[in-house]
């Protein structure tokens, strides 16, 4: 192993059903249910889905949800953007962290 | 910087052939051949059902130059429809009820013989499909051809891959996106895409890559969205296309290292329901030298009516036609895969 990421890895992301494949069945019901047309579209999903994926860092994920975007419909124009939401949120979520900071400073300090 | 794009033929490379092409597509890549995968599913061998599109290709000529390009169309392209092949053409079709005569090209406007060809199938009470690329409405010669289409009440088709000025642009080239909204606007301004006028405009989307073509109803709704909203543009119905892996699209597929992750994008998305509904079925293809086809790819790999059909319009024999055996090969699989793929979009 060269590598601990592989993109031919994503094409067997169906082994981790092997040995028990109860639970890999209940796992891609549910995610099979979730990405299907609901009160979102499918496209909207699948652009949330690749914001998440590059707020969790996962190669295959992004891989899988931009193909995945640009077959729903969406352009790189609106992926960017959804990119930008999922930057935007954890930048927030550091900088409002900051308050707490603020406030445990502000109980010690004189 | 311009983004400059000439014919495959302009170029003399190997993949301007069809057979090359053909000799590519069916050597060996890792996935079944078509004819084993739709034997599978119980469809083999394709046969028509009953021709209810009589599609005329008259010729390569185009003014512009796209990337994905399946005719290899261009301005070097010299291949024209003679009138005396239009001609056959329309003795051919008088002699069928075929409801609708869906001409293609190049920019099949450019040919002499297309508003012949419009105003003979009017003539003859057919529904006519202009298969239109919007920039060719703003040439100075074709100021009147706008106008012409309304009044013949004849179907534009017309290719926009995307709202997005950069994709349009990337794919068909520079500048091409403003030309195409000036020429939706104008046939707007004409009536067509509007309610109520009988002036029917439908839009293409192509996807801007090596992924398959989003769903056709969803999409619709976001192009009418985002056109009207930005452009003012309206329009009736959008298709949503498979590129095929071939010519232009074949050659960008190799240089870009996308060759085989696509063809088995395509296979693994086989779908028998789409297979069964492909439009070579129901369509007759007629190429600009009078030559006889299952479908415009099927003509631009050079792969000609087989199985006992007539090869040629001179010889146009309905009976012989309605039920003829398809000829099938691995490029195929781009009809096949998703929701399926034709020149009136999605299919399953």
């Amino acid at each position: 192993m060269d590598t601990y990421y592989h993109p031919k890895d994503l094409g067997h992301f169906a082994d981790m059903g092997k040995g028990i494949p109860a639970l890999w069945e209940k796992f891609m019901a549910y995610y099979g249910a979730v990405f299907a047309e609901g009160a979102l579209t499918e496209r909207e999903k699948a652009l949330i889905a690749l914001a998440v994926a590059h707020t969790v860092q996962c190669p295959y994920c992004i891989d899988a949800y931009t193909q995945a975007s640009l077959e729903k419909g969406s352009n790189l124009e609106e992926m960017t953007e959804a990119v930008h939401v999922a930057c935007a949120i954890r930048g927030g979520a550091s900088l409002v962290h900051g308050v707490q900071m603020r406030n445990v400073a502000g109980k010690i300090s004189m | 910087m311009p983004l400059l794009i000439r014919s495959l033929n302009q170029r003399g490379v190997p993949l301007a052939s069809g057979k090359e092409q053909v000799r590519l597509l069916e050597s060996p890549n890792g996935f079944p051949r078509f004819e084993e995968t739709i034997a599978g599913a119980g469809l083999h061998p394709l046969t028509g059902d009953h021709i209810t599109v009589f599609q005329i290709n008259v010729g390569k000529l185009c003014n512009q130059t796209c990337r994905h390009c399946h005719v290899d169309a261009g301005p070097d392209r010299e291949e024209s429809m003679s009138r005396e092949t239009a001609e056959l053409c329309m003795a051919a079709l008088a002699r069928t009820g075929i409801p609708t005569v869906d001409i293609t090209g190049g920019a099949p406007e450019l040919n002499p013989g297309f508003r012949w060809l419009v105003e003979e199938s009017r003539r003859l009470g057919r529904r006519v499909i202009d298969r239109c690329n919007l920039s060719v409405l703003l040439i100075p010669s074709q100021a009147d051809l706008a106008a012409f289409l309304a009044r013949h009440e004849v179907e534009i088709i017309a290719s926009l891959p995307s709202f997005s000025a950069a994709q349009t642009d990337a794919q068909r080239g520079d500048g091409v996106f403003g030309k195409s909204i000036e020429a939706l606007r104008l046939l707007n301004a004409l009536g067509y895409g509007r309610e109520g006028s009988g002036l029917t405009l439908s839009l293409i989307t192509n996807p801007v890559g090596a992924f398959l073509p989003p769903s056709q109803k969803s999409q619709e709704a976001h192009f009418k969205s985002r056109l009207a909203r930005e452009h003012g543009v309206v329009f009736n119905h959008l298709y949503t296309i498979t590129n095929m892996p071939i010519s232009r699209f074949l050659e960008f597929l190799i240089e870009s290292g996308n060759y085989e992750a696509y063809m088995h994008r395509l296979v693994a998305a086989f779908n028998p329901e789409a297979a069964a509904g492909v439009m070579c079925r129901y369509t007759l293809s007629v190429g600009w030298d009078g030559s006889l086809y299952d479908c415009d790819f099927n003509q631009m790999l050079d792969l000609p009516l087989d199985h006992g059909a007539p090869g040629h319009i001179r010889d146009f024999d309905p009976d012989r036609l309605h039920r003829r055996r398809i000829v099938t090969g691995n490029h195929c699989y781009g009809c096949a895969a998703g929701s399926g793929s034709s020149c009136g979009g999605t299919i399953a």
